[in-house]
């Protein structure tokens, strides 16, 4: 355990069942824990000063060991039945996403259609995991997923830039989930976060899980392309964790750079170092940029060989795409019938 | 694959093709820019230590060779490489360096064929920097007046050079590539358990069309060794290997006048403290004792952390070894390949057995090994105490022994206490620290968050018995030149 606080170095074990090195034994049935009881954490979050001190006190993040770990985990060389089942995991774990000041029903419908039988001329392609959209379409897309295991996602709080007061965010949340949103994808406040200000970046994130209610599963997004450094991005992971976040994510998609392997690397190591320390785990959503299966092959090798195999699920890792499903899919038969199909044999919407 | 507990996703056979090689059933000794038959040697055959298999029939130099080998290169020194102009030389080294290039996926799978590292290394790391010192002494060979050494530096003539099994063709490129460049003819010793991209390298100078003679390779055993580097045609000794045989030149060489430089055996610390980038540093420890499976002379054998954090970085480690996969060499998914030889291996066994019965609690991952071949599996001792055998002697095998500290002087104490000096780490987010430990390390290379990179242009050699001399940068030209003055 890389994490040390001072319930556990003065010897309350936080983490009952959780045997520190072996990730299978997070007990996942603690997701969603409200953060009071996430590991007794709640102290360090009492006033601005402690906060501060534990997330200086976090073990900072060498940019050229990062960057060369995530390069040499991208070099892992994927195969045969190992590549297939990485193909359909991957399209089991994407939101299906638009995010366009010109989406309209129609556009949302056709998106619902191509979540639920990505491939319609083979069923044995699994569904992806949510449609994301802005809160206005929810409805559409709850309407169009209606009864099936595909779920609903929104973005809100004045997404993409998060410069709204509190209250509009707020507001911004409760439409979405009133509307039936099962997943909602807020953004931080990074003008808070990169002045130094945690506490309200605390606040609004548990403001916001608190206006998910018991419905609606919260992914935090951190934009790490203007969090620039990797230290930063290791605090906002925390601070997330802190504030209740059932994931956290990598970005917006509108600004470059978008998710990279090195910020997978260092929020993975975050989400399995809380798991360590308090026994919950936290998922991790990457979005922006993913367009290649290959891309999001190594995104999984990641998981894989940091989080660990628990994370390989859609309940705890997300991959945030559009374009990238069809490559998925024209991968997988080229897999399963050993000759690429052409790229109008799969449906663009 | 056999080395990673399983789960959902693993990682499918991903092996390189061998097909790319195309091996010769017998190998003579390279001499005078042909292959030939040995005089009065015999031959030796060479295994891949991952499988067991025969590789190829390699000659066994005997004398009478090692006389044709440098009596080849006095002459080519003689009448074309000595009075060659440098840019002249130049040119041939920057050829070898592209066809290095050209040939990097064959020279990678004989590699590990031969040596038994993953080919993930010897194709990310081996032949790259290979092909790198071969380009950066190519830049120097006309410069040399620019060098620092006087404004006009001589080559010293023929020069002996023996290096080890670990590294076999990144070793002959840190050899040749200096000597070439200052004006000196080689006869290079391969070792005897991996000399066969030593004999593709000559096939690369062949096609470089590199002047019969300038480079010489002579493939046997100890005895090989020893005949050239007393050989009295001989200028220069060049030596990377054990310390024990390390000595025994320096005395075979005393009094002869022969010019020797030694990079020997080492005992590294890993130093990490309590303010470190700990996920990078678990992977710089890591990288540090099992690259290349700990066969390495710089390798960081003994790990010193700092006492608050020690159990997290235990703890870290051992699950960041769970992942390492150990097997076949040429799966490109491979992190741990096989141990060279069945000496070496026993050499591993039996000091590991010593740590255990001298207290200290060994761990290994979970972890099966392969049925055929040497294999190691990776290795952590704790509970160690510099009065322990693995906490002095050299293992030379992906064996790791963790000790502690709690003050910066008492990790520079620990660090020093070793008759070694080759190289070192500090793993720390306080800049100063770095600079007021490196300066108190005796180590010949001092790592700072990362360890185990090499680059042509940084000088690397040791303290102490760890040898002496430098290899690579500026500094590497200068045990291959003498001033006007020596002649």
């Amino acid at each position: 355990m890389l994490v040390q606080t001072s319930a556990r170095a003065s010897g309350r074990r936080p983490a009952q069942g959780a045997e520190p090195g072996l990730q299978q034994e997070v007990d996942l049935a603690r997701v969603g824990v409200p953060v009071a009881e996430r590991a007794g954490l709640a102290e360090l979050a009492g006033s601005e000063m402690s906060l501060r001190r534990f997330l200086h006190g976090l073990p900072g993040v060498d940019q050229v060991g990062a960057d060369a770990r995530a390069a040499g985990l991208a070099s892992r060389s994927i195969k045969a039945g190992a590549k297939l089942w990485a193909i359909d995991t991957a399209i089991s774990m994407i939101d299906l996403t638009t995010l366009e000041g010109a989406d309209t029903e129609g556009k949302v419908l056709s998106l619902c259609g191509k979540a639920l039988h990505p491939d319609p001329a083979d069923p044995s392609v699994p569904p992806v995991a949510a449609v994301c959209v802005y809160p206005d379409l929810v409805p559409v897309a709850k309407t169009a997923l209606d009864g099936s295991r595909v779920k609903v996602a929104s973005v809100a709080t004045a997404f993409p830039s998060g410069r709204a007061s509190l209250a509009v965010k707020l507001a911004d949340v409760a439409d979405a989930v009133n509307a039936g949103a099962e997943e909602v994808d807020m953004v931080i406040d990074r003008g808070a976060f990169l002045s130094g200000r945690y506490g309200r970046v605390l606040e609004e994130v548990r403001a916001v899980k608190e206006a998910c209610g018991t419905g609606a599963q919260l992914k935090v997004i951190l934009e790490t392309g203007e969090l620039a450094t990797y230290d930063n991005v290791r605090r906002a992971c925390w601070l997330a964790m802190l504030g209740g976040a059932d994931f956290v994510k990598t970005s917006t998609g509108k600004v470059t750079p978008a998710a990279t392997l090195p910020v997978a690397l260092v929020m993975l190591e975050a989400v399995r170092d809380f798991a360590d320390l308090c026994g919950c785990a936290v998922g991790v959503k990457v979005a922006g940029g993913i367009r290649a299966a290959k891309d999001a092959i190594r995104y999984l090798v990641l998981v894989n060989e940091t989080a660990g195999d628990a994370w390989l699920e859609p309940s705890l890792f997300r991959i945030g795409a559009s374009s990238l499903l069809n490559d998925l899919l024209m991968q997988r038969s080229k897999q399963r019938r050993g000759a690429y199909a052409a790229p109008q044999d799969f449906s663009v919407e | 694959m056999t080395g990673v507990a399983p789960t959902r996703f693993s990682y499918a056979p991903a092996p390189e093709a061998r097909s790319i090689l195309n091996l010769r059933p017998s190998y003579g000794l390279f001499i005078d820019g042909e292959f030939v038959d040995p005089l009065d040697g015999g031959h030796f055959k060479t295994i891949s230590p991952s499988s067991e298999e025969v590789l190829a029939e390699v000659s066994d130099a005997g004398l009478a060779d090692t006389d044709r080998a440098v009596a080849a290169a006095r002459g080519a020194y003689e009448r074309v490489w000595g009075p060659m102009p440098g840019r002249e030389r130049a040119k041939y080294l920057f050829r070898v360096a592209r066809l290095i290039q050209e040939r990097s996926r064959e020279l990678a799978v004989l590699e590990s064929l031969d040596n038994g590292k993953p080919i993930r290394e010897s194709r990310d790391v081996d032949v790259p920097l290979a092909a790198a010192h071969f380009f950066y002494y190519a830049g120097w060979a006309d410069k040399l007046a620019y060098a620092g050494f006087g404004p006009e530096p001589r080559p010293l003539g023929v020069a002996g050079q023996i290096i080890p099994w670990n590294f076999p063709l990144l070793m002959a490129a840190w050899k040749l590539a200096p000597a070439l460049a200052t004006g000196n003819t080689c006869v290079l010793k391969p070792a005897e358990t991996t000399p066969l991209s030593a004999l593709l390298l000559a096939e690369i100078l062949q096609q470089a069309e590199l002047p019969p003679g300038v480079v010489n390779i002579v493939t046997g055993a100890g005895a090989t060794g020893a005949a050239l580097v007393a050989h009295p045609g001989v200028d220069k000794v060049a030596f990377t290997g054990s310390t024990e045989v390390g000595k025994l030149i320096q005395r075979t060489l005393a009094g002869t006048g022969k010019r020797l430089t030694l990079e020997l055996g080492g005992k590294a610390a890993n130093i990490v403290f309590e303010d470190a980038p700990l996920s990078q540093a678990v992977e710089g420890i890591v990288n540090g004792i099992f690259f290349n499976q700990g066969h390495v002379c710089c390798a960081g054998s003994r790990l010193l952390v700092q006492e608050p954090v020690a159990e997290g970085v235990v703890e870290a480690l051992k699950r960041r070894l769970e992942t390492l996969r150990l097997g076949d060499p040429l799966d490109k998914n491979t992190d741990i390949g096989a141990i060279n030889s069945p000496q070496q291996l026993d050499k591993i066994r039996e000091l590991s057995d010593s740590g255990e019965a001298e207290g200290a609690q060994r761990w290994s991952p979970r972890c099966s090994l392969p049925a055929r071949g040497y294999w190691f599996p990776p290795t952590l001792f704790t509970g160690v105490v510099p009065a322990q055998r693995i906490a002095r002697e050299e293992i030379f095998g992906p064996v790791l022994s963790v000790l502690t500290f709690r003050t910066p002087e008492e990790a520079v104490e620990k660090a020093n206490n070793t008759t070694y000096g080759l190289s070192a780490g500090v793993w720390t987010e306080k800049g100063s620290r770095i600079l007021h430990m490196a300066s108190r390390l005796r180590a010949g290379v001092v790592w700072a968050n990362t360890f185990n990179r090499f680059d042509p242009s940084s000088p690397f050699g040791g303290y102490r018995e760890s040898g002496f001399g430098r290899e690579g940068g500026r500094h590497g030209l200068a045990p291959y030149l003498g001033s006007p003055l020596d002649a």
